[in-house]
């Protein structure tokens, strides 16, 4: 099974729409509680990431009886030290951005918590690929 | 606890989403930041919190909070309270600044032992 959804580049008030869709079917295909909470963070987190940072992008969500995989694909700056990024408290960020309470750093390292496979692809001046895998049955 | 026995007993007021007012209250989170609620808050928690746009529905809805309370009188914008109606999570909002109502929640549940 697979859907897909677009990104705009600085739209807040849209961040979570994919997240809030992706919740609503696997809760129509039973998938555990906690297994879902995992994926809509995860998810949420690369919208966030995507609308803060890059100019556009799109989510592809594939739906296996045994896992889920998410992509999140974006047009933008990208990443020029993808550790660096990881570490839990770094964060490029615009000041605006922050005052929302965005940008603290913790978005990838929540990627990493809530998914059992991340890989992140990542091109300066071009864009970022984010593949995260979770596993219904851990 | 639910939603409006804490509404009474803190004297909030409902902003939005009081549909939602007989959800169970199982704890309390506080943060300005969005990714350490995201990352950190549990499915039951009252979020207490000064951010007002529209992503802390996002956040509100995605981990199942039972309601989100806003500090300093602030109240939430108008996507914001839309967003809460129709998901039926109340918004609520108090006089008080975060230390103050957290220290007050934080007694609320206590007394209940809930946390």
């Amino acid at each position: 099974m697979e859907f897909s959804y677009h990104i705009e580049g600085g739209d807040f008030s849209k961040a979570g729409l994919a997240s809030s869709e992706v919740k609503k079917i696997l809760k129509q295909l039973n998938v555990s509680a906690s297994v879902i909470k995992r994926v809509v963070v995860a998810l949420y987190e690369a919208e966030v990431n995507v609308v803060a940072h890059a100019y556009e992008g799109d989510v592809r969500v594939d739906i296996a009886p045994e896992r889920v995989v998410v992509v999140v694909e974006d047009r933008g700056p990208g990443i020029p030290d993808i550790p660096l990024a990881m570490q839990e408290g770094y964060s490029t960020a615009s000041a605006a951005v922050r005052e929302m309470g965005f940008g603290a750093g913790m978005g990838l390292p929540n990627m990493r918590k809530n998914s059992d496979e991340l890989n992140i692809e990542s091109e300066v001046g071009k864009g970022t690929k984010v593949t995260m895998l979770t596993r219904f049955n851990p | 606890m639910t939603v409006q026995e804490l509404t009474e007993r803190l004297g909030l007021s409902v902003c939005s989403g009081s549909e939602g007012l007989g959800r169970e209250i199982k704890g309390g989170y506080t943060s300005d930041l969005l990714s350490d609620v995201m990352g950190h808050a549990k499915e039951g928690d009252v979020w207490v919190t000064l951010q007002t746009h529209k992503n802390i529905m996002a956040i509100a809805s995605l981990k199942d909070l039972a309601a989100i309370v806003l500090v300093k009188g602030r109240v939430p914008e108008e996507d914001t309270a839309a967003e809460s109606e129709e998901e039926g999570i109340p918004i609520l909002s108090a006089k008080e600044e975060t230390f103050e109502i957290t220290g007050r929640l934080y007694e609320a549940l206590k007394a209940e032992q809930t946390v």
